[in-house]
């Protein structure tokens, strides 16, 4: 076993393990604190992928905003938080039962792949994938549409979340 | 002996290799001492800048300062860390103990994962990433979460909300500091903190000094410092998030708090400052640390300046001021900057910089003028006579129907 | 070695189970954490697939960056949304939320 596999291996224990207590712990606080576990982990695994662009911004938009977002959210619908009873619906032996089987059928697909195997390929030399992302993004051969609408999409939900959540006085 | 970090390390290397030691073992021994040194250098600057601030604020309030304990009260912090460690540590009841303990490490630990990225030499810094403006902004937010931790599992109402009001203050200026952060990224056309450095000639606070105000201002409000220190307001939530922290626990926080105010102002002065370039820096580059920690400690003096003769200011004012006054300039500037940037293919740097310098000016005048208007208005309105007590819309209008 | 495998089957366990904690839990933010979960197994594809398979094209990395400001403003008006509700129902349970007009 080499260091990048051990280096996985504790990182994908670690993230896993995270998610699992993100969606069965009751209390919402604690599951939120997990989940930054976990997001932290994907920070690594991208790492790991040489995207440190990718690490960084997961860290700045996923810990920095978006888990944060959500404590504050479970913060101020906190009476529903510490509600007694089941935090699970009925059903949800049968969610469980449906992940395991998607999990399965997914595992199986991609070993029927004939690049399941894949093995690291070499990064071109001398290219800045930074540089290269950000040219592309922005280029009218590159992804210049997808990166407009997805800048009018953040506009739209910024002004959204302000229309949904704005506090009528009546 | 022009630049012993490395040959130290150069030396070490053969040395362990010597033991027969493989070289990925080698390469990870000397990380990790790297990181310990870096570490331990800057926890024991942070011990002496608490003598620091309290000597400042002192002569700042007009009073001596500590001057028992050694010469010019110079041990006192040692001292001061002697109580903390022998002081009662007290869980508080209904707290939630794993998170309560974590989050003043993580206060401390996000502080110091910043230096990681300040070079402090041509050949001296912890990590050059590509990535390093970014991953300054990214360790910020995880300082965020430290904070909520605290406030949260202190089980403390005002703790709640001095968290809460931290969040929305540090979540709010992160908007200008990010956009300011983006000019010296545009200029040097890099995010690598080397590579920053490298391209200052002249030092970036002279070709866009807007930009490093707009970063000072809100850096002292991620700070959570006066003006902005509405998150440990003593007159109306006591303490704020750390009110339930005590002995070392709180140290931590404390300490974590005043090696932030250094850490910014040593990135202000690796990004604006010229961080490590001065007179025969190439030569010795030894002499690239010390040019650092004076930049750093005059932006820290500044800090500490503003902090000790500015009155707090309320939340909704900061968060006005915010939202409709810093982020659409520090907007507005990196829109003209850029522009310039572009329409100025191939001008001598001479133009170049003059160009740069002047439209600054130009946008602060403007932004001045915009202000006084403001303030003329502002005045009015609030000298205006209004009715004093609170009563319903009917009421109201008799009163005023009586004058 | 490590191969594509590694990262494909870390994605699939991280998806699955966010989508089991969108499908059991009762508690809406507590779903919403479910689908990030779900989003990131997918972004963690996109660039496992560009750094194995197509290490000279970008293409994997500008789809991720689409995905995060997707992430984002889902989760603004999500969380929006879910204090709209309990503003007026005073409940964020999933399984409460079943009038369409009220």
């Amino acid at each position: 076993m080499t260091v990048f596999q051990a280096i996985f291996l504790v990182v994908a224990v670690v993230t896993l393990g995270g998610a699992v207590m993100v969606v069965t712990v009751r209390n919402l606080i604690h599951a939120a604190l997990w989940l930054i576990l976990s997001l932290f982990g994907v920070a690594v695994m991208y790492g790991l992928l040489s995207a440190p662009f990718f690490t960084v911004i997961q860290v700045v938009i996923y810990i920095g905003a978006i888990a944060i977002l959500m404590i504050f959210a479970i913060m101020l619908t906190r009476r529903v938080a510490q509600e007694p009873g089941s935090s699970v619906n009925k059903g949800w032996w049968m969610a469980g039962l449906m992940s395991l089987v998607l999990f399965t059928a997914l595992v199986w697909m991609f070993s029927t792949w004939s690049g399941f195997q894949t093995t690291l390929p070499q990064l071109p030399e001398g290219i800045d994938t930074i540089k290269v992302l950000g040219t592309a993004l922005v280029s009218p051969d590159g992804y210049v549409i997808p990166f407009e609408i997805a800048s009018v999409l953040l506009l739209a939900a910024l002004i959204g979340a302000v229309v949904v959540a704005w506090e009528r006085k009546t | 002996m022009s630049d012993p970090v490395n040959s130290i390390s150069e030396w070490l290397r053969t040395i362990l290799s010597g033991w027969g030691l493989s070289e990925g073992l080698i390469t990870v021994i000397l990380a990790v001492l790297g990181v310990v040194i870096l570490a331990t250098i800057v926890l024991v600057v942070d011990i002496m800048l608490v003598w620091i601030e309290r000597k400042m604020v002192a002569r700042f309030q007009d009073r001596l300062g500590p001057n028992r304990v050694g010469p010019f009260g110079i041990i006192q912090p040692i001292a001061d860390v002697i109580k903390l460690l022998i002081k009662e540590d007290i869980l508080p009841d209904g707290a939630d103990r794993f998170i309560f303990n974590i989050a003043p490490i993580f206060a401390l630990a996000t502080v110091l994962l910043l230096w990681a990225v300040v070079p402090f030499a041509p050949t001296i810094i912890g990590a050059d990433i590509n990535v390093a403006v970014l991953y300054i902004v990214a360790i910020g937010s995880i300082g965020t979460l430290a904070i909520i931790m605290a406030g949260w599992a202190s089980n403390n109402k005002y703790a709640l909300l001095g968290a809460f009001r931290t969040v929305a203050l540090l979540i709010a200026y992160e908007v200008p500091m990010v956009i300011a952060l983006l000019v010296p990224v545009l200029l040097a056309r890099s995010m690598g903190m080397q590579t920053i450095v490298a391209a200052q000639s002249p030092w970036y606070i002279f070709v866009v000094p807007l930009a490093a105000l707009i970063l000072f201002v809100s850096s002292i409000a991620e700070l959570g410092r006066t003006p902005f220190d509405i998150s440990e307001a003593e007159s109306e939530i006591v303490a704020g998030f750390h009110i339930e922290y005590t002995g070392m626990k709180f140290g931590l926080f404390y300490a974590g708090e005043l090696l932030h105010a250094l850490t910014v102002s040593a990135l202000i002065a690796t990004l604006f400052l010229g961080g490590w370039r001065g007179p025969f820096v190439d030569q010795v580059p030894i002499l690239g640390p010390v040019y650092l920690f004076i930049k750093a400690f005059l932006v820290y003096y500044l800090i500490m300046w503003v902090r000790y003769s500015f009155p707090r200011i309320r939340i909704d004012q900061m968060l006005g001021f915010n939202w409709k006054f810093l982020t659409p300039l520090a907007l507005f500037l990196l829109v003209v900057v850029a522009i310039l940037d572009k329409a100025m293919v191939g001008v001598s740097q001479v133009q170049y910089v003059l160009v740069m310098l002047g439209a600054n000016l130009l946008i602060v005048w403007g932004t001045v003028i915009i202000l006084r208007t403001y303030a003329r208005v502002e005045r009015k309105r609030v000298g205006e006579e209004r009715a004093v007590a609170i009563a319903p819309e009917s009421d109201l209008a008799d009163l005023v129907g009586q004058e | 070695m490590i191969s594509l495998s590694y990262f494909l089957v870390f994605a699939a366990a991280l998806f699955c189970i966010g989508l089991y904690g969108v499908l059991a839990r009762k508690n809406a933010i507590a779903v919403l954490m479910g689908i990030e979960l779900m989003l990131n197994a997918v972004v963690i594809n996109l660039i496992a697939f560009w750094r194995f398979r197509t290490p000279e094209m970008i293409a994997g990395q500008a789809f991720g960056v689409i995905v995060f400001a997707v992430a984002a403003a889902e989760v603004a008006v999500g969380l929006a949304l879910f204090i709209a509700i309990f503003r007026r129902r005073n409940t964020i349970a999933a399984d409460e939320i079943d009038l369409l007009k009220w």
